[in-house]
This record gives C-alpha cells, sequence and structure tokens, in this order.
C-alpha cells in the first residue's frame, strides 16, 4: 500500500516539469493517447458510490443492478463519442461551462458552472467520508495507532487528513495529466484486486451455476418481471427504467458531466476524443462482474465460519460487553457475508417497521475482501478499494479547479490576467477545492441528513441538464434564452414532482411528498427516474417554446457548435476497424448479447 | 507528453506482483489459504501480475525509443498513419 502512495505521488513529480502553461495544467496539453484517456473516462466514475454501492445493490437488487450499466451507462457512452464529442472537442471549449457560453449565453454558463463547481467540492467531500468511514471500520491503521499509543478515535481524522494530502499533492504537481494518469493506475489496481475477489469467490459458492442454484431466480436474471413494478427486485417497470434510467439520467450524466468529459478532452485529437468514451464502453460494459458479482457471492456465501467479518461498530467503554453479545446476533440474523444493521449507540440491530431486522449491504464488498482474501493479497485487495476512493476524489477536484479558474475566476472576477497568473489560481484552486472538500466530509460527520438533502438538490440541478444540450447542439434555432428558462423550469419541474410523490413504503418528508401526496410509486428509484422524466420533459418543451419566441444567433456564429452547420467529420483516413461508428456497432451487438444471456 | 504511463505502471505491477509471489512461494500449504478456496492465491495472482507490469514495463519501454507522428493542435487528424495509439 505504502508502495501505492509512492508511485502515486512520484508520477506527480515526474509529470511537474512539464506543467508549464495553463493548458498543460488544465487539458493535460491535449495530448494524451485515447486508451488513457479511455480508462480514465470510466475511472473518474468509478468512485466510492461505484464501487460500494454497486456491491451493495448486488447484494439487495441481484444482477438487475446491471442495468445501471448496460442500459445506464453504455449507450450514452456511445452517443457522446458518436455524436457529441467533435462539439465538444471542436468547439476549442475548455470546459463544459464553457461550451455552454459558446452555444447560448453567460448565464447559462455561469448558472451551470456555480452548480457544477459546488457539487464537485461536495462529491468529493462525500468519497472522502466514506473512505475515512471505510478506513475506521475495517480497522486498517488499528495496529498502527495501537503501536504509536495514539487514540483510537483519531483514525477518522487521519484518514481524511492523508487521502487530502495525497490528492492535492498529486494534482498541484501534475494537474490533469497527474490526475488521469492516476485513474488509469486505479483502474488498474481495482481490477487487480477485484478480479481474484470474483474468481475465489465463485470458485467457493461453485461457480455461476453454484450462484443461481443458491439464490432465488430474481437475482440471476435481469430482465425477469420488468413489465410489472411489483414483480421485480427493482420495483421499476420497463418504461421508466428505460426512458428515466436509460435515457435522461445516463445522458445527462455521460454526456454533459465535466468529470467525464474533461478526460476525453484532455485527448491528443478530435479523432482520439470521439474514440475515448468508446473505448471506456468495452471495460465498462464487464464491470458489472467485478462490482455487482462480489454482492451477489456475498449473499450466497454460507454464513458458518465468518470468522474474519466486520460487524458495525459500537462506540463507547461497554462495548465489548455489548458487541460480545450482539455479535452473535447479528450473524444469524444477518444474510450471507452480510451483517445486520447495528445501531451505533444501542448496539442492537436494527429492524423496519415490521421487525424484519435491516442490512447492511455497503459492507458486501469489504467483508468479502475479508473473508476469502489471505494476508498478502489482502492489501492488493484493501489498496483497490482505496485506490477507487481516490480516483472518484481526484477526478472531482480536477473538474473543479478547472471550471473555477476558468468559467468564474477568468469569466467573471478577473479577465485578461497572464496565463502564468491562471496556472497559479488553478493550483491554489485545487488546495481550496480540497479544503472545502475536508470542510464537507466533516460536515457530513455531523449531519448526515445535510448531506442526503444536498445530494437531492444536485439530482433537480442535473436531470434537466441533457435536454439543453440536446437541443442546442441538433436544432439550431435554439436560443440563450430558451435554455436558461428551459434550464431552471426543468429544475423547478423536479422539485414539484418530488414533493407531490412518494414512494410506497416512506414518510413525507425527504422522500418526497413534503408538498402534499397525489400519487405513490413502488419504489423510491421509480420515483426517481419518474422525477428526471418530468425534469427533462418540462425543460424540452419550455426551451423550444422559448426558443421559438426569441430571435435566433446568426448562423455563421454557430458553425462547429451546431450538428447541422458543422461539416461531418472526415473518417475515411480511418481503418474500417477504427471509425467510431463501426465500434459503436459493435458495442451494441455486445451489449444486446449479454442482455440476452442475463435475461 | 513525455512519460508514457506504461513505465511507472508497469514497473509498479511488477513489483507488487514480485512480492506478492514471493510471499506466497514461501507460505505454500499454509493454512491461510482455507479462505481462498485452498488455492494459493498470492502466488498465482502474484505471477499474474508480475508478468502483467513486466509486459507494459516492455511496451512503454519499445514505445520511448520510437518516437511517435505528432498530431497537430486543433485539426481531427495527426500526421503520418494515425491509428497507432489504440
Amino acid at each position: 500500500m505504502l508502495l501505492y502512495f509512492v508511485f502515486v505521488l512520484g508520477i506527480g513529480f515526474a509529470l511537474k516539469r512539464f506543467m508549464k502553461t495553463s493548458k498543460d495544467f488544465f487539458q493535460a496539453g491535449r495530448a494524451l493517447p485515447a486508451w488513457i484517456c479511455g480508462l480514465a473516462f470510466i475511472s473518474a466514475n468509478l468512485g466510492a458510490q461505484e464501487v460500494i454501492g454497486m456491491g451493495a445493490s448486488g447484494a439487495k437488487y441481484g444482477i438487475a443492478t446491471s442495468h445501471f450499466y448496460w442500459i445506464g451507462a453504455i449507450p450514452a457512452m456511445i452517443f457522446v463519442g458518436v455524436f457529441m464529442m467533435p462539439f465538444y472537442y471542436g468547439s476549442k471549449a475548455r470546459s463544459v461551462p464553457e461550451f455552454l457560453r459558446l452555444r447560448f449565453d453567460e448565464k447559462t454558463r455561469a448558472y451551470n458552472a456555480c452548480s457544477f463547481a459546488v457539487m464537485t467540492v461536495f462529491s468529493s467531500g462525500i468519497s472522502m467520508y466514506a473512505m475515512a468511514r471505510l478506513i475506521q471500520t475495517l480497522h486498517v491503521f488499528d495496529s498502527l495507532f495501537i503501536k504509536l499509543n495514539m487514540p483510537l478515535g483519531w483514525i477518522f481524522h487521519f484518514a481524511v487528513i492523508i487521502s487530502a494530502v495525497i490528492v492535492l499533492g498529486y494534482i498541484f504537481l501534475g494537474g490533469l495529466t497527474s490526475a488521469i494518469y492516476n485513474e488509469v493506475l486505479q483502474f488498474f489496481l481495482i481490477v487487480a484486486g477485484f478480479l481474484p475477489l470474483v474468481w475465489v469467490g465463485l470458485k467457493n459458492v461453485g461457480g455461476w451455476n453454484g450462484l443461481k442454484a443458491t439464490l432465488p431466480s430474481a437475482y440471476t436474471h435481469s430482465w425477469q418481471g420488468m413489465t410489472n413494478p411489483h414483480n421485480n427486485p427493482l420495483g421499476v417497470e420497463w418504461f421508466g427504467l428505460a426512458m428515466g434510467l436509460g435515457f435522461v439520467l445516463s445522458f445527462g450524466y455521460w454526456c454533459t458531466d465535466f468529470l467525464v468529459i474533461q478526460t476525453a478532452m484532455a485527448s491528443d485529437s478530435e479523432e482520439s476524443a470521439r474514440r475515448v468514451p468508446l473505448i471506456a464502453a468495452i471495460p465498462k460494459m464487464f464491470f458489472p462482474f467485478l462490482v455487482i458479482l462480489p454482492g451477489l457471492i456475498a449473499i450466497a456465501t454460507p454464513a458458518i465460519t465468518q470468522h474474519a467479518m466486520v460487524h458495525t461498530h459500537v462506540a463507547g467503554t461497554s462495548a465489548s460487553a455489548l458487541v460480545a453479545t450482539d455479535l452473535n446476533n447479528s450473524i444469524s440474523t444477518g444474510k450471507g457475508l452480510i451483517p445486520a444493521k447495528v445501531n451505533p449507540v444501542t448496539g442492537k440491530v436494527m429492524t423496519d417497521e415490521k421487525g424484519n431486522p435491516l442490512f447492511d449491504y455497503d459492507l458486501a464488498i469489504p467483508n468479502m475482501l475479508l473473508y476469502y482474501f489471505p494476508t498478502g493479497i489482502l492489501g492488493l485487495g484493501l489498496t483497490a478499494l482505496l485506490a477507487s476512493f481516490m480516483s472518484g476524489m481526484a477526478g472531482n477536484v480536477t473538474a473543479f479547479n478547472t471550471v473555477w479558474t476558468y468559467d468564474l475566476y477568468q469569466g467573471y472576477i478577473h479577465k485578461n490576467a497572464s496565463d502564468s497568473h491562471y496556472l497559479k489560481m488553478g493550483r491554489w484552486a485545487t488546495v481550496g477545492g480540497i479544503l472545502l472538500s475536508i470542510g464537507a466530509a466533516y460536515a457530513a460527520t455531523s449531519f448526515n441528513n445535510i448531506m442526503d438533502t444536498l445530494q437531492l438538490v444536485f439530482s433537480f440541478v442535473n436531470a434537466p441538464l441533457f435536454a439543453t444540450f440536446l437541443l442546442g447542439m441538433f436544432w439550431k434555432r435554439t436560443t440563450g434564452h430558451g435554455a436558461f428558462t428551459g434550464l431552471i423550469s426543468g429544475t423547478v419541474a423536479a422539485v414539484l414532482h418530488h414533493g407531490l410523490t412518494l414512494p410506497t413504503d416512506a414518510r413525507p418528508g425527504i422522500h418526497g411528498g413534503w408538498i402534499a401526496v397525489v400519487h405513490f410509486y413502488p419504489s423510491q428509484m421509480a420515483q426517481n427516474f419518474w422525477t428526471a422524466i418530468w425534469a427533462f420533459s418540462v425543460n424540452f418543451v419550455i426551451t423550444v417554446v422559448i426558443s421559438l419566441l426569441t430571435k435566433p444567433r446568426p448562423e455563421p456564429e454557430l458553425v462547429g457548435l451546431v450538428y447541422s452547420l458543422t461539416p461531418k467529420p472526415v473518417e475515411h483516413t480511418m481503418g474500417w476497424y477504427a471509425r467510431p461508428k463501426v465500434i459503436a456497432v459493435g458495442l451494441i451487438a455486445m451489449l444486446i448479447a449479454l442482455n440476452l444471456i442475463f435475461k | 507528453m513525455n512519460l508514457d504511463l506504461r513505465v511507472p505502471m508497469g514497473a509498479l505491477f511488477t513489483l507488487v506482483g514480485g512480492i506478492m509471489s514471493i510471499y506466497g512461494f514461501f507460505t505454500r500449504g499454509s493454512v491461510i489459504y482455507e479462505r481462498s478456496a485452498g488455492m494459493n492465491i498470492n502466488l498465482i495472482w502474484g505471477l499474474v501480475m508480475l508478468m502483467f507490469g513486466v509486459t507494459m514495463y516492455l511496451l512503454g519501454r519499445r514505445a520511448d525509443r520510437r518516437p511517435k507522428p505528432q498530431p497537430v493542435e486543433g485539426t481531427a487528424r495527426p500526421l503520418g498513419h494515425g491509428h497507432g495509439g489504440h
């Protein structure tokens, strides 16, 4: 693990001497090969929420979780590569908000830049918080702290600070190049750490067939019961799934989020930039086997020899006594390797209203690592887990420093300064971004609900975004006023929809229904998907209406920004196998095949 | 960029893989492998990583010595024969 940290910082130092202009720092000099950017493209998204969350949903919902990849990512990645990347890369915009300024106007850009900057800081703070909690729960540094005679309560602070210092170190020195290089390194580490886990785990439960035999059939069939929301574990029907997740949410994320787009924009030519998301789609397609399967195996593992498992930690002096009595309880009520959720204050197993125990699904992957890995490779597994947290953080921090420096600082605070000034600003924005993230991480420790609320607010802001980009890029009549009004009303629509509906098993409040309840959804996921669908549709309609009422921009100004006015990229110089459209068709075929196999 | 990522990455995997295989070699038949379904996962996976690391390192080194065509900023096409980057 130490070796990994040394390498991470080493890359930062090695790249420092190349960082001469702000372009080197923020855009990696636009000189990276496509395969590196492609792997960084998925690795930037492979943060805490991804690895822990997908393993948890795997344990909770089964293989249906793979819809988040196969429907919720791949089609959008293909679309951004084939159709949208020429505009991002070719317009010479340096960030997504800057593209909005070129295409629309200042206010649209300012709105997007501000909401995005706040969002990245909080996401990286959440990553940091989750990582520190995990280090605490897994007792990674416990022996070190006991040896040094330091209180165990400091482990949380220690973990926050050390992750902040490392991420800060390599970004401060090497900018986006360094972040991208490290994301690729982290990608390989995650694969190296999780592949043997799946292998050993599958072997232990008797292969895929053994898994199928132990688990209920809904766990191993991703499409079973999709015609009716009450018949499948996700509680969503196919239309909500395809439109909400597959279209609005996933296209909104993969096609407009600068966090992932920045890696593609760092590549060395437009041709490479278009290939970046397509290259990324290939490993992405197989990621369910790496992160969801462990969740399934965790459920299927017989719950007899759970010698090394972690149980949710109980604080206080009388902890050991409580744990002793409750540990047995927690194991016997747990599912496979998933322990029951234990209330940290009372030490009792938490139950829902009907008296069924709640499960702590987030521990699925960490427990798998501890259960199946002997000393030696366990270190690799834990490093891989930590690497995934850091890559998520780093992507957010580089996206933040770029948007802050180019879109907010250069755009509104200090125009026309020298390039070296902006480079310096970018470095300090990195420091500022990380300090703010630390603040966010500590805010999360004391006010858990604030974090949930913030994530909810972000989802309102993000949900309508894709309609704006879609209209902006493919309809030359779209105007700045139209886009801005559309975005705002889309967000308002999301808020209203959330306030007026409720998942059946929740009380009005943070889960919705805080205005009045006019409609019930079978699950929270269904509600989220439909919120997105509403936000998108309202934005789309309002943007079109307002655009028709306002004066369009003259066509020559829009060349390179709108599909119909931009010369199509020439593809015949490439070998047939390298053309984006050919790769896209191949990817779709693979996608269909995977869905058929696991239907 | 002048630093080929494959070189440091190859070095990292070679080192980690090497350490793991050596550790695995000296703990053959140990009880710790009961967990991993009886396989000496340290030795096996250490060797896999070692091989991957060495391959990456050599590929990176070889590419370093052969200068690649420089893509032209802003235009879509790198000069020369343009499909070597994948």
